[in-house]
């Protein structure tokens, strides 16, 4: 899959690849029961990682992959990311721009919503005013549409619309792609009614439990083969049993170790997207001792990787080259892989004069693997004659926490487009920028880059950031993990794509053996 | 018995807000607030920012506990900061699966501790007392996670009888997802309160009011539901009232494992998202409810044994 993905990037470089070609290759990524026959009916029931309280129904509030899936069925976007994270048309079946990828033109497909009504241009433009509505802050895709000037964007006709940036940006599609883009209907209010034009009507919800939707037969995309479809929530552990136990047909994001018993058996399948997410930790380049770059580059020099994608991953994924995004559009593939090196990475400790110190590396237990890999780190570390020191902060403010704090941490992200992770992560200004890589320089080559129109030339400009990113940057990206998903044995047609990508989570694609 | 009620209910006010003060100081002290909980990396610190002054997090925390207090004393327990809906709409939500489970456990429980408790107080030291003696202790000394986890792989998964998880159920189709959380619960409870049965039993029976009565002739079945059971059934209710202060904490551990939609998961989200008026409204109604088991179970003993002047 990755590799398929690999080389439709280099064709991608090359202007060739289309949208429709992508997906057809794709489908090979599709695991088994390829030549069964897709059958009609039944339920699937499918379990997330709950948020309790924080579960919402509003397509424009999310942040949780409970979320993201319940929404994906009711809703749709104008554009979703195809396996290699480029953007293909949704509900918007083909787009234009002018010569400086400032004003864009989409074309909406004959959709209807659930009530019955046409999707329209007016839909379009409502759903982007409620969605960047300062008033409410909540609204996740705020910042990322934050350049989009609603007051000179406008209806042409009733099936085309016209959308006016404040600055060129030849990213725009994958931008309507992100999370909490969706088209709802002009004048949408209640969220707890919601209206879509997805290829499931919502039935029920309760925040914390379940999303309960029918088969929607007049969804414009081959309506679902499924009749209905629970989306649930519950913790690893139990969705480990409610898979095994025959209480759910499906199992969103599980763990290596599960994958090993539920292999051993014949009840579950897991479907692996190989290496779609990544680990690392992340070096703060303006602190010491990171704001030297030849302990960024010892320390990257130092970390055995692939030991610690068989300890910490148990093997399931595969090993980084501190570039984020392998496999994706304009991921600069032809650079060598950084391989480890530990008496260069000794002399070069030694020559910033921190041999024999202790350096403090600050994780949690946020996420999967981050204290393990940090204490197996501390290890190799500690060859090359530096002591790395573990401390452990709050799980649940993680994340923000390490924005300020310590000097070294991990970082794990899930599938993005690469331009959209730099955006969020490597510019003076961005959100997340955790590894405080501030040039204006990088930042002034990146907008340039982003308005260049050609694909191929833009790839390259990006290929070149990526490259002094990879060099010079503070992410140590050691490993890309599978994304594990875990199947009864009934269930057919479930794609090993990566998340936030079209195929992940497509319940109107899958039936029921 | 009146005064004593209103004593005890004065109590019991004082210790309500004690409780509230230190369940609000409580998830106060811990790190990040509500605001900070919404951002998974996809709010930016800006956004996460506008909605800190939307949800009122900005404010003195002393103005905010105040707030709360003014609320519930009108009978509102606040809105939630991660819902945005009411805090009784949780309380409404949740308390519906861990009451079934609780009372469930109950009525299970009692009748089969207090057969327990009479059989080994009745047969002191004899086979029969050592053999249900050695198994309620082993069980009541297991976590309630093993035994947990060994009922849901023998039972659940190997055999396929009983569902493994409230996870894609439904209570009102399949009550047979009760049986499983039940008897984790049964595990814990059944021991102590059997234990208590026992022993008010073999005092009973030792006392010279039996010894009297038997003297007397009176026939052992009614001696020994007339005369020995209330006076053993004194530590037993007692210690129900115990073991409903045990089941909340089983009630976590099973709500956990099994996925329950209860009060206990409700709890752990509010606390894990930092929603204050939720988990205050939660602790509250808790409180109430173990502080009316605790003074039903006072009053239960005062009637069941009027003359033991202690409880006053």
């Amino acid at each position: 899959m990755w590799r398929v993905s690999e080389a439709l990037g280099r064709r991608g470089f090359l202007g060739m690849a289309g949208g429709a070609g992508l997906a057809a290759i794709a489908g090979c990524g599709a695991d088994g029961g390829a030549a069964a026959q897709p059958k009609q009916g039944g339920r699937l029931r499918a379990v997330y990682a709950g948020g309790g309280a924080k579960e919402v129904l509003d397509p424009h509030v999310q942040s949780l992959f409970v979320d993201i899936a319940r929404h994906k069925a009711i809703y749709e976007k104008l554009v979703e990311l195809g396996p290699d994270l480029r953007p293909v048309g949704r509900l918007a079946s083909t787009w234009e721009h002018d010569a400086t990828a400032t004003t864009w033109r989409f074309t909406l497909r004959d959709a209807t919503f659930h009530d019955g009504a046409k999707l329209v241009a007016d839909d379009v433009l409502y759903s982007l005013s409620r969605i960047v509505d300062p008033a409410v802050p909540e609204r996740v895709a705020q910042s990322s549409l934050a350049t989009l000037d609603l007051k000179r964007s406008k209806a042409i006709g009733a099936s085309k619309v016209e959308l006016v940036l404040t600055q060129p940006n030849a990213e725009f599609p994958a931008l309507l792609a992100g999370i909490g883009t969706h088209i709802v209907r002009d004048g949408f209010k209640d969220p707890a009614k919601p209206v879509g034009t997805g290829a499931f009507r919502h039935v029920s919800f309760e925040a914390g439990r379940s999303l309960v939707a029918s088969r929607y037969d007049g969804y414009w995309d081959e309506p679902a083969r499924i009749e209905e479809l629970h989306i649930l929530s519950a913790d690893s552990e139990a969705r480990a049993t409610a898979v095994q136990g025959g209480q759910a047909e499906y199992a969103n994001d599980m763990t290596a170790t599960f994958a090993r018993t539920a292999e051993a058996g014949k009840t579950v399948r897991i479907v692996a997207s190989k290496a779609s997410t990544m680990q690392a930790f992340v070096m703060k380049v303006d602190r010491p001792p990171f704001d030297n770059p030849d302990v960024r580059l010892a320390f990257k020099l130092v970390a055995d990787r692939q030991r610690l994608v068989d300890v910490v991953l148990a093997g399931r994924g595969e090993v980084g080259n501190d570039l984020f995004g392998k496999g994706y559009q304009y991921y600069p593939a032809d650079l060598p892989q950084l391989e480890r090196d530990v008496d260069r990475a000794k002399s070069l400790l030694a020559k910033a004069g921190l041999a024999g110190k202790e350096i403090e590396i600050f994780t949690a237990d946020a996420s999967a693997g981050f204290v393990e890999a940090a204490t197996l780190f501390a290890e190799q570390v500690a060859e090359a004659g530096v002591r790395l020191k573990v401390t452990t902060g709050s799980p649940q403010t993680y994340a923000k926490d390490l924005l300020t704090k310590g000097a070294i941490g991990n970082h794990r992200s899930g599938a993005m487009p690469i331009p959209q992770y730099v955006t969020d992560r490597l510019l003076s200004h961005s959100p997340f920028n955790v590894t405080h890589w501030r040039r204006p320089v990088f930042d002034a080559a990146f907008a340039a880059a982003r308005a260049v129109t050609s694909e191929a030339e833009r790839s390259a400009k990006y290929g070149v950031l990526q490259k002094t990113v990879r060099d010079e940057g503070g992410i140590l990206a050691w490993g890309l993990p599978d994304y594990l998903i875990a199947v009864s044995a009934k269930v057919q047609g479930v794609q090993a794509v990566p998340p936030n990508t079209l195929d992940q989570g497509r319940f109107d694609k899958v039936w029921l053996a | 018995m009146r005064s004593y009620a209103v004593q005890r209910a004065g109590l019991a006010v004082v210790q309500l807000a004690v409780l509230s003060v230190l369940v609000f100081v409580l998830t106060s002290l811990l790190p990040g607030d509500a605001a900070e909980m919404r951002f998974t990396e996809t709010l930016t610190p800006s956004q996460v920012a506008a909605l800190r002054a939307e949800l009122g997090l900005d404010q003195p925390p002393a103005e905010r506990f105040v707030h709360w207090l003014g609320n519930v004393l009108t009978g509102d327990l606040g809105t939630s900061l991660i819902s945005g809906g009411p805090v009784a709409d949780i309380v409404r939500d949740s308390i519906g699966a861990t009451l079934v489970l609780t009372l469930t456990t109950l009525a299970v429980v009692v009748p089969l501790a207090v057969a327990l408790g009479i059989v080994m107080g009745t047969r002191e030291n004899g086979g029969l007392d050592r053999a249900i003696t050695s198994v309620t202790l082993a069980l009541s000394a297991i976590p309630d996670f093993v035994i947990a986890v060994v009922l849901v792989a023998v039972f659940a998964l190997k055999l396929g009888w009983l569902p493994a998880t409230w996870v894609g159920g439904d209570l009102l189709a399949s009550p047979a997802l009760l049986i499983l959380p039940v008897g984790v619960l049964l595990g814990r409870t059944v021991c102590l309160l059997s234990r208590q049965v026992r022993a008010g039993t073999v005092a009973a029976l030792n006392a010279e009011y039996v010894t009297q009565a038997r003297r007397l002739g009176v026939p052992r079945r009614q001696l020994l539901l007339r005369h020995v059971l209330p006076n053993a059934a004194v530590p037993g209710v007692q210690e129900l009232a115990r073991t409903g202060d045990t089941l909340l904490g089983g009630v976590l551990v099973v709500e956990a494992i099994f996925a329950i939609p209860g009060f206990a998961t409700a709890l752990v989200d509010g606390v894990e998202t930092r929603d204050v008026p939720t988990v205050q409204g939660l602790t509250l109604v808790l409180a109430v409810a173990a502080l009316l088991i605790n003074l039903g179970a006072d009053l239960v003993c005062n009637r069941l044994v009027p003359r033991t002047e202690a409880l006053r």
